[in-house]
């Protein structure tokens, strides 16, 4: 109970005490005047707060304040009771105190889930590390470090502000950035972002941004201010708590007065205390927290569980608007596919295709075109015993050396055309992809193709996002038509355009925004930089990648700490698992109320059911509400073992 | 111009009380509270004297809810 702030362990005290002091009261023997000065005792531990709130509310001309109708309601009970020599004081008593004991919950919970999700996300480190001139570490507070600093970052501690390794190699823990918890490798030289966890190595790092521009910084901020663009949902519920009371208490006072004087005039007795009586059980329903509350908890706690999977949310509204998505529009390249050149297939003629591969890589080995990187990635134990000599490069055709004494020669169709070697039609190859053709001696060997390498997990997200309910799946690119179309057919998309310059994507974005049914919702997926257009004007723009690239995380609505696709389909089921919370709350709180009122007007629920109800419904709609933050995301299927 | 102050208030309704007082103030184009954040951006209009309207804020606030604060 360490957690607990003065004002509730107070309060926490005063309602143990009070609980303790009804228990004996009610089960006492006593009568008369001794009675209802104890149980006043107690009535006032618990609830002198509400008196003195209420006061200050008609002070202050709030004629509406929960406090006072809390007050209304049970001076009236105590009233009644007088009155009516009942001497069952217990019932105001016990409103008062299980009211207190809701509000306490209820700022309990949200206390804990304010700290748990700001925990999870305090990923920004409260000091850095420099280095004295004598070589002891300084701590420093990092909103103090300048631009171009080295800061020390020993195993274990986080890094505190972005910027380019100078010396040590390590393994960065970036799960709390991407949510990804495969380790990433670093070594001088690499550019690391803030918030990431040193796993083994010390690293001496250059600063490249201010602490508050760092990622991490930025994150926090993001994260936080998604509460301020608020939710369909959320204006809902204020604008129903803003008429809910004042319908309350209209009906409470018809209640009070109505019945018994058309009873009075009709000549019947009219049974004011009755009827008093029930109006004020209203009363005691009339506080709209209950409702209100859970709805900004849930998307809180919603946007901090998806930052946990590495998908940052922008704001309440667009999980709301997410969850309604029914076309998404993918850009290609960097997108679906790796945006890199990669070795898709070796078709040899005469040789293994292992030995064509060994060597072409040989003959590439110098060569820092992305087709040579490509090639070598796909041979990583070039540097063997290989004898390498008389390397040409000819631009625009391909390379030509020697190895272990034969010409090799890899290029294009032009530099086999040159070479007089004849490249044949080939029946393996299916159309996309780059051939790369090889040749020993001046005869032609076969060839490698190369191709824009898919993402990993592209096409199960396809089939994931369909599971979701999206039903239009569609990929713009400014690739040729052939590739994009064998792209499409292999991830399973519905709708390609290809050709298209960056003007003509807005232009494709705006007529398909334009065809959609009304309610659904368009969400765009692109990596960030160079989309900014497109995620603007869809109504979910969604960037890619966002490790440091600021364009992308102001750009977009929704972005994705790593580059995987898989994590749109994580977005969209926490969206839809959230939203359901939502209005599992609202319509249980709403039902439950309305019940409540209905009971108390014919006289079935007492003031005790009424204020159970109310807190009880309260307890479980914040307990749902916390669910959110624990919605699990899509996993990948190759690690799913 | 925009700016962001730490609140504190116990419930979401009071919160959104607040919200209300706020916007209602002379001077303030726009604010928003965050219930969860604890938070309340406020959005000024133009020219407006900003330590004299967030004074004004916090007393409109703590008319509605007396148990609010502020923090300036």
């Amino acid at each position: 109970m360490g957690d607990l702030s003065d004002k509730q362990k107070k309060t926490l005290l005063r309602i143990v005490c009070s609980i303790v002091m009804t228990a004996v009261l009610a089960l006492s023997h006593l009568t008369g005047a001794l009675l209802f000065v104890l149980y006043m005792c107690d009535y006032l531990l618990i609830g002198y707060d509400i008196l003195i709130k209420a006061f200050k509310g008609i002070k202050n001309r709030q004629p509406l304040d929960e406090c006072l109708l809390m007050s209304i309601a049970t001076i009236g009970a105590i009233a009644l009771a007088l009155y009516e020599r009942s001497g069952d004081y217990l019932e105001a008593v016990a409103v008062m105190l299980f009211y207190q004991i809701g509000e306490w919950f209820q700022g309990y919970a949200v206390g804990k889930s304010r700290r748990h999700i700001g925990e999870l996300m305090d990923i920004a480190p409260d000091r850095a590390n420099i280095e004295t001139e004598g070589g002891v570490l300084e701590q420093v507070d990092p909103d103090d470090v300048e631009i171009g600093t080295l800061i020390v970052v020993q195993p274990g501690e986080r890094i505190p502000i972005d910027g380019v390794i100078r010396e040590g190699e390590s393994s960065l823990d970036t799960s709390s950035l991407t949510g990804e918890s495969m380790p990433r490798d670093v070594k001088p030289g690499d550019e690391v972002a803030s918030g990431c966890i040193n796993q083994s190595g010390m690293l001496r790092i250059e600063t490249t941004k201010e602490f508050c521009e760092s990622t991490a910084s930025k994150v926090m901020e993001l994260i936080e201010d998604a509460g301020m663009r608020k939710s369909k949902s959320e204006q809902f519920i204020t604008r129903f708590a803003r008429v809910y009371t004042p319908a309350v208490v209209i009906s409470a006072l018809a209640l009070a007065v109505l019945p018994p004087v058309v009873l009075l005039l009709t000549g019947n007795e009219p049974g004011w205390g009755t009827w008093i009586y029930r109006a004020l059980t209203f009363l005691v329903i009339s506080c709209p927290c209950a409702l209100v509350v859970s709805i900004p908890l849930s998307f809180f706690a919603g946007i901090g569980g998806a930052s946990r999977q590495g998908v940052l949310v922008k704001g309440s509204n667009y999980l709301e608007l997410l969850a309604k998505t029914s076309t998404i529009v993918f850009d290609k390249t960097g997108t679906l596919t790796k945006g890199a050149f990669e070795v898709k297939a070796i078709h040899p003629d005469v040789i293994e295709p292992h030995q064509l591969l060994h060597l072409a890589s040989h003959v590439e080995r110098y060569s820092n075109h992305p087709i040579a990187n490509s090639v070598r990635l796909a041979y990583p134990d070039e540097a063997d015993e290989c004898v390498i000599e008389n390397v040409e490069e000819i631009p625009g055709h391909g390379i030509r050396a020697g190895v272990n004494g034969d010409d090799i020669a890899v290029g294009n169709a032009r530099l086999m055309d040159k070479m007089g070697a004849e490249v044949h039609e080939c029946e393996l190859c299916t159309g996309s992809g780059t051939s790369l053709h090889v040749t020993i001696n001046n005869k032609y060997a076969g060839h490698i193709v190369i191709a824009d390498a898919m993402k990993p997990h592209s096409k199960q997200a396809m089939a994931e996002l369909k599971k979701c309910g999206v039903s239009k799946l569609v990929m713009l690119t400014g690739d040729s038509e052939k590739v994009a179309r064998e792209v499409a057919l292999e991830l399973g998309i519905d709708e390609v355009y290809a050709n298209l310059l960056p003007q003509d994507k807005v232009a494709r974005v705006e007529e398909l925004l334009a065809s959609k049914r009304s309610g659904e919702n368009l969400a765009f997926v692109g990596d960030g930089i160079n989309d900014a257009p497109v995620l603007a004007r869809s109504d979910v723009g969604i960037a890619m990648g966002a490790m440091g690239s600021d364009a992308a995380i102001e750009a977009a609505d929704i972005v994705l700490m790593d580059d995987d696709p898989l994590k749109i389909a994580t977005a969209i089921r926490i969206s839809s698992k959230c939203l359901r919370i939502v209005r599992e709350n609202i319509w249980f709180a709403i039902g439950v109320k309305l019940i409540c009122l209905l009971l108390g007007a014919f006289g079935i629920a007492n003031m005790w059911a009424a204020i159970f109800a109310d807190v009880g419904v309260m307890v479980l709609a914040v307990l749902n509400a916390i669910r959110c933050m624990f919605i699990k995301g899509v996993k990948a299927e190759d690690d799913r073992s | 111009m925009k700016k962001s102050y730490k609140i504190d208030v116990d419930c979401a309704a009071c919160a959104a009380k607040m919200e209300d007082a706020a916007n209602k103030t002379p001077g303030v184009k726009e604010a928003v509270v965050n219930f969860m954040a604890l938070k309340m951006k406020v959005e000024f209009e133009d020219g407006a004297d900003v330590a004299q309207v967030m004074g004004q804020v916090r007393e409109n606030c703590k008319k509605v809810e007396s148990d609010c604060e502020v923090f300036l």
